[in-house]
């Protein structure tokens, strides 16, 4: 690791403002990402902001007919809350599958999404539940924050504060892990919520999560695994290395996402 | 046998130091003024150096000293050798490459180290590293061990032409093709056994201090065997002379053969301690450790296995490419040769073995021992040819396998070795019976009605432990003896210390050497410590690795014991007034044979170091023995296990939902510590078969380099084992065991990809069989299966 100044702000505001006069400033969440990187000497960023001492930046709430998740809210207080589990399994049961309990007791939501990473769960969640993505400047809708491969629509000093879930009537992700890092060599999550049904994919993308629109319209007409029968991802364009060709996490997309509207029907 | 004698399940020793972090490791070793060292290592697999510029990184912050491979042949260091050498069929010696500590003229793999900084901080050393510039002239690389020998290939190393390092034979090839030529059924297969990186949990260190007013050299390292380690360096590198270096191996954190070898950061660090004058330590990081430590296995291989018409089998032969990385480790050759093709046999009377083995150097990290070392590599070429011979022939797997056991000991194999005792149908029979075989077909019915493929896999193996004895090693070109070396040390109070040439990192010597003492003197366990790893303490040892520690050093420990009690026998023939012939040493009580007559153990230990009672120059003070105990032959463990698992073809996923282990170790020490070592064996071979695999790229540069992508077991891919033992003693050693450090690993890999290919139907998949290639084989079978249609 290279030396940096660790800067500690104790509200968005002051954060922000670190954020845009520092040169080569880098936010600091969980840290599950970046210390590694920054570990390998692959990251050098001049200074840190550590977003852990601002209050009111972490938490859990039911607001109406959605969930809102503070930014610095850890996996594990997502996976281990009672008021996710009851209204939102499906998205406990994600947050409760990421890494091993190390990562889920520091890394968080935000960072998840803030970083990108193409095999990450929660750009699945996020864009398969159709969220809300708030940050100090404004709201973003999922569908417009990935805009690829660990990029996002979040401006150079922009901070994520929190995530809205809207509430499905029914949700289901169906990972299935890459044996080695257990991050998603590809994840599937279907959802249906009033008319809107979507399928994401986060894992296979060579631009990072994505929607599988021919899947969502099969699943208009009927809701049920039997109707993605004989429905396929094209292997053109997907991610391909040593733990699985594109052609097989084409295959997987199509398994992962029966087994996802199955559970999520039954 | 008492409470904490052999056969007791004590608890281990050592585990209230390990299990509240109160182990002392290299790592934990902090020397006044000492500094710390980093390697500058070459990212090309094979590049020229033209030339190194360290100007810019000596005047970084806290630099001490940057060195490179100019300052070593400066010095006149020796080059790191392989001690075990090869003959090729043509009668010529292997070809070994000069492999200095840092590369001097080119860098042939990538982590090769060919600098090094010494600075005040790890953080200096690290950011000066940066700094060196390296001018490198990239050449050509080759890291598949199939390709080494091609014509177009990169040529590594000019004494070894076509990349050869031996092309080495054993057995009677006109014979064997003979029975081949006359034989009712051949089956045949191509085998990759797959490359593996080691990874002990605690990472290489080495910390070098030079003593300039004594000129002696310490050298702290992570090593299975430090006299071993200051017998090279003094020798070969020729850093100091023996008698002017310790080396001292604290708690190690596992090796699996890994710490076995001599590399080159301990050797640079010793040196540099005495370039700068100060303490130089390093400790490996994960990254260095992928590589730089020695990775395992690597073959690529063909097989065929001839039966006569009553599936007897007649023949075996094999064509083995050994792939030995881009400089020849300690013990490299002596891999895929005597620890290899000696144990084609199996457990099975096969008349005609022929076996050809090329090494060839890659640039790739080397290649040495690895848990099993040689033997797993030979019990999954004899075990898969048995098993799918079995399927062409539609013989029962386990019936063909019961038909061509050994049944008669001793029995000579047509590849050196002389089995000596066993009885493999009493395995089998009982590993078939904990694993309920006969109900595999209903299992298999149930798991077809939820969509599943279930198969099931025997793997009857056989491996060959305590290398020995040292004449026989010797003849085959060990460089060293192979024997044991123990002092027992009585106090006077009657408290024992053994002195061990065995190490241990993990097998719990500890427990197990205190366990013989304890039965052996009637004394508590407490009161025995087992001293190991300190050159200047343990008069001798060969270290540990291949099993051999109970079966070698705990016979030394005997031996030591024997003169001990013969000794005692002596003093306390003198305290009771009685003819030395007479005493009888039983339940620590000395007693006049046919008397009530006795004294304790604890008074003849006093009185040994008193003197009171005797003349000194009838008997000469004091209770210390030592013995070297060299063996008369291996131990053969062998045993039977049976993997069963569940594969989900829509994703390829195999679950292991049985796994049955039967081992014959011969005389158990400790029930407790071996099923340990038979869980953590398996593990590993799980590991290899399902999720392990070092992948070189066709430049060179290792793809799985960290745990994001090489894939270690975890507790949930593997299931609760079902673990059983029979017994034959081992014929050859005082206490009649037969060693359990390898047999796991040595038995999975077979089990494991026998179960897999019976699930599906198809021989085709290669390891480790990751979900994508079981389901790969899947749609690949269904495709023919289709076609044929
Ligand atoms: C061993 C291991 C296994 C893992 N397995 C998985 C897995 O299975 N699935 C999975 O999804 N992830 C996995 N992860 C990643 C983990 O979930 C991380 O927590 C996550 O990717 C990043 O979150 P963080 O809070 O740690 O962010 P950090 O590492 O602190 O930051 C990541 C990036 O996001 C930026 N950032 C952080 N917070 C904000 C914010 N509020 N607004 C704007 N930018 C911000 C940072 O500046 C940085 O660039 C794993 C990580 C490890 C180390």
């Amino acid at each position: 690791m290279y030396a940096f100044t660790l800067h500690r702000p104790s509200s968005v505001r002051q954060a922000a403002n670190l954020l845009a006069k520092s040169e080569d400033a880098k936010l600091l969440a969980g840290g599950q990402t970046l210390i590694p990187t920054m570990k390998q000497r692959l990251a050098s960023p001049a200074s840190l902001i550590d977003l852990s001492l601002i209050e009111g930046l972490s938490g859990i709430e039911l607001r109406g007919r959605s969930i809102v998740i503070g930014a610095m809210t850890r996996h594990a207080e997502v996976a281990d809350s009672p008021v996710v589990q009851e209204n939102l399994p499906a998205l406990a049961e994600l947050a409760g599958e990421i890494g091993d309990p190390h990562v889920r007791n520091m890394g968080t939501i935000g960072g998840s999404l803030a970083n990108n990473d193409p095999n990450a769960d929660y750009p699945a969640a996020a864009l398969g539940l159709g969220a809300t993505i708030v940050t100090n400047k404004r709201r973003i809708a999922a569908d417009e924050f990935f805009t690829g491969m660990f990029e996002t629509a979040l401006g150079a000093d922009e901070i994520v504060t929190k995530v809205m879930f809207p509430l499905p009537k029914k949700a289901a992700y169906v990972k299935f892990a890459n044996p080695a890092s257990r991050y998603a060599l590809v994840g599937v999550l279907v959802s249906k919520r009033g008319r809107e049904i979507r399928v994401a994919v986060t894992g296979a993308g060579a631009n990072g999560v994505f929607r599988v629109t021919a899947f969502e319209e099969a699943l208009q007409r009927r809701f049920g695994p039997k109707s993605l029968d004989g429905l396929s991802v094209p292997a053109a364009g997907l991610n391909s290395d040593i733990h699985g060709s594109a052609e097989y996490r084409a295959h997987l997309i199509g398994v992962l996402a029966r087994r996802a509207v199955a559970a999520a029907a039954g | 046998m008492s409470a904490t004698g052999i056969g007791a399940t004590v608890r281990r020793k050592e585990d209230q130091r390990f299990i509240t972090g109160k182990g002392h490791y290299t790592a934990d070793v902090n020397r006044a003024g000492q500094t710390h060292a980093c390697f500058v290592r070459s990212p090309h697999a094979h590049a020229r150096i033209k030339g190194i510029d360290a100007t810019a990184a000596s005047k970084m912050p806290g630099v001490v000293a940057v060195l490179t491979g100019a300052d070593l042949a400066v010095d006149k260091l020796g080059n790191l050798i392989c001690g075990w050498m090869i003959h090729s069929k043509d009668g010529s010696a292997m070809k070994m490459a000069p492999h200095p500590a840092l590369a001097q003229t080119k860098a042939c793999h990538v982590g090769d180290p060919v600098a090094v900084v010494i600075a005040e901080t790890l953080a200096q050393a690290k950011d000066a590293a940066e700094k060196v510039q390296v001018d490198y002239e990239v050449l050509p690389a080759v890291a598949d061990p199939a390709q080494a020998q091609s014509a177009g290939a990169a040529q590594i190393h000019e004494v070894a032409p076509k990349n050869t390092i031996y092309q080495w034979q054993l057995g009677d090839k006109g014979k064997t093709d003979a029975a081949f030529q006359s034989a009712a059924h051949v089956t045949k297969l191509d085998i990759v056994n797959n490359r593996l990186v080691p990874n002990a949990i605690e990472p290489r260190a080495a910390i070098g201090e030079y003593d300039s007013g004594t000129g002696h050299f310490t050298l702290w390292n992570t090593t299975q065997n430090p006299h071993v380690a200051r017998l090279v360096i003094a020798a070969f590198i020729g850093m100091a002379p023996e008698h002017k270096l310790r080396v001292i191996a604290p708690d190690v954190g596992g090796g699996f053969g890994s710490k076995i070898f001599i590399y080159p950061e301990e050797v640079v660090a010793l040196w540099a301690s005495k370039r700068v004058g100060r303490p130089v330590k390093w400790v490996a990081e994960r990254v260095e450790s992928f590589l730089s430590d020695a990775h395992g296995r690597d073959h690529v291989t063909h097989a065929e296995m001839a039966f006569d018409r009553d599936g007897k089998v007649v023949g075996l032969r094999a064509r083995t490419i050994a792939n030995l990385g881009a400089y020849m480790s300690t013990f490299s050759s002596s891999v895929p040769t005597y620890l290899y093709a000696t144990l084609l046999s199996g457990q099975y009377n096969i008349p005609n073995i022929y076996c050809e083995v090329d090494a060839v150097y890659t640039n790739t990290v080397p290649v040495d021992a690895y848990r099993g070392a040689g033997r797993p590599e030979a019990t999954f070429v004899v075990e898969r040819l048995v098993e799918v011979a079995a399927r062409e022939l539609s013989i029962d797997p386990a019936e063909l396998r019961k038909r061509n056991f050994i049944h008669q000991f001793p029995h000579q194999t047509p590849v050196i070795l002389a089995y000596d005792a066993g009885d493999y149908n009493a395995s089998l029979k009982k590993a078939l019976e904990l694993a309920d075989y006969k109900g595999f077909a209903k299992r298999k019915r149930e798991s077809a009605r939820d969509g599943k493929l279930r198969g099931i896999g025997l793997s009857a193996y056989i491996e060959a432990c305590g290398l020995a004895p040292s004449q026989a090693a010797g003849s085959l070109g060990a460089g060293v003896g192979l024997w044991e070396s123990a002092e027992v040390r009585v106090n006077p109070t009657g408290s024992v210390e053994v002195l061990t040439g065995s190490h241990s990192h993990g097998q719990g010597h500890e427990t197990t050497f205190a366990q013989l003492v304890s039965e052996r003197l009637g004394i508590a366990i407490d009161n025995v410590s087992i001293v190991h790893g300190d050159t200047d303490i343990v008069q001798f040892g060969m270290g540990t690795y291949g099993s051999r520690s109970g079966a070698v050093g705990m016979s030394a420990i005997v031996k030591a014991l024997d003169k001990v009690e013969a000794k005692a026998k002596k003093v306390a023939s003198h305290l009771l007034e009685a003819a030395e012939g007479d005493i009888v040493f039983k339940d620590g009580k000395f007693t006049v044979a046919g008397t009530d007559r006795s004294v304790p153990w604890g008074d003849v230990a006093l009185n040994a170091y008193t003197a009171h009672k005797f003349s000194g120059q009838e008997l000469e003070p004091g209770l210390k023995e030592t013995s070297f105990y060299d063996p008369t032959n291996f131990t053969f463990p062998a045993g039977c296990h049976v993997c069963e698992v569940e594969i989900d073809p829509d994703t390829g996923e195999t679950e292991i939902v049985n796994w049955t282990a039967v081992d014959d170790f011969g005389v158990l020490v400790n029930p407790m510590i071996v099923e340990g070592q038979v869980h953590g064996g398996i593990t590993q071979g799980v590991g290899q078969a399902l999720l392990e695999r070092a992948i070189y790229d066709k430049d060179g540069q290792l793809v799985t380099g960290s745990f994001m992508d090489y894939c270690m077991p975890r507790a949930h891919d593997v299931p609760s084992f079902k673990v059983g033992v029979t017994v034959t003693k081992c014929p050859s050693n005082p206490l009649g065991i037969k060693g359990c450090g390898e047999a796991g690993a040595i038995a999975a890999p077979a089990a494991v990809i026998n179960a897999i290919t019976d699930a599906i139907g198809s021989e085709q998949i290669a390891m480790p069989a990751t979900p994508q290639a079981v389901w790969t084989a899947i749609q690949r079978g269904n495709a023919t299966r289709k076609a044929a249609e």
